[in-house]
């Protein structure tokens, strides 16, 4: 599970799209085990980062609230082709990830 | 006599630090509190939420704010929510949905590039509004979209 994603980025009329899939299991906490009937601890992803050649483009703060392997999209101004775009993420346990991708 | 001074005391004390957290919390500028926003994300009462994480209760409404949603989502545990906006200096988008446990579900700190877009996929405990709120330059605008939920997505 650890540290999978999959980022697609590509330019279409001057704007590059980005549409990024972390896969994390996002537990609320609130949740019970069926068979043992203990809470499942909370796990979920707290910060997403996004970077484009290094700079800053995007920062998401998620709550338990965001669903089982989180999908976003956005767009953004500014990349050519062949640009670099980071994408890092840290959850509520210490965990964290990064995966990097080139714009097409 | 002895005992009431101590307790007495003891809840001047207690109210005392939460002031002062509080305060801390609000003069704290935006940028600094770059560091996820736990207490937004922990309080589980919509207006309180939105208090907590933009400091104010205060919004407009835009029709400059577009929130696209499912108008019925068989599974809460997935929903795909998509703002967008004409506002020009959009700072931050952030999804609200207040059944659920913890209203605020995902928030979105824009940089000058990035356009006022944004898709996600959210839970939603049962059918609910789900409120975007939208800062741009320096205000507040708010829209919003009803969701019916078939099935919910928030454990139980």
């Amino acid at each position: 599970m650890a540290n999978k994603m999959k980022i697609r980025a590509w330019i279409e009329n001057d704007k590059t799209t980005v549409k990024a899939i972390i896969f994390h299991p996002m537990e609320t906490g609130l949740r019970k085990d069926k068979k043992s009937g203990k809470p499942i601890p909370a796990h979920y992803i707290t910060e997403v980062s996004c970077e484009h050649n290094g700079k800053s483009i995007l920062k998401c703060m998620w709550g338990p609230g965001v669903s089982k392997n989180p999908f976003f999209s956005f767009r953004f101004a500014g990349a050519k082709p062949g640009d670099k775009l980071k994408i890092s993420w840290v959850d509520n346990q210490g965990q964290a990830g990064s995966s990097e991708s080139q714009i097409s | 006599m002895l005992n009431n001074r101590r307790t007495f005391l003891k809840a001047g004390m207690a109210t005392g630090t939460l002031a002062i957290a509080t305060g801390a919390g609000l003069l704290t500028p935006r940028s600094v509190l770059a560091a996820w926003p736990e207490k937004a994300f922990k309080t589980k009462k919509y207006p309180a939420a939105l208090q907590a994480l933009t400091g104010t209760d205060q919004l407009t409404d835009s029709d400059t704010i577009v929130v696209k949603a499912p108008d019925i989502a068989e599974n809460g545990a997935v929903v795909s929510v998509t703002v967008t906006t004409s506002l020009p200096k959009v700072e931050n988008i952030s999804m609200f949905v207040p059944v659920n446990a913890f209203p605020l579900s995902a928030s979105f700190d824009m940089s000058t590039t990035t356009d006022g877009f944004i898709t996600g996929r959210i839970k939603m405990a049962k059918t609910s509004d789900v409120i975007a709120v939208v800062k741009a330059d320096g205000k507040l605008y708010t829209a919003k979209k009803t969701v019916k939920v078939t099935l919910g997505g928030c454990g139980g």
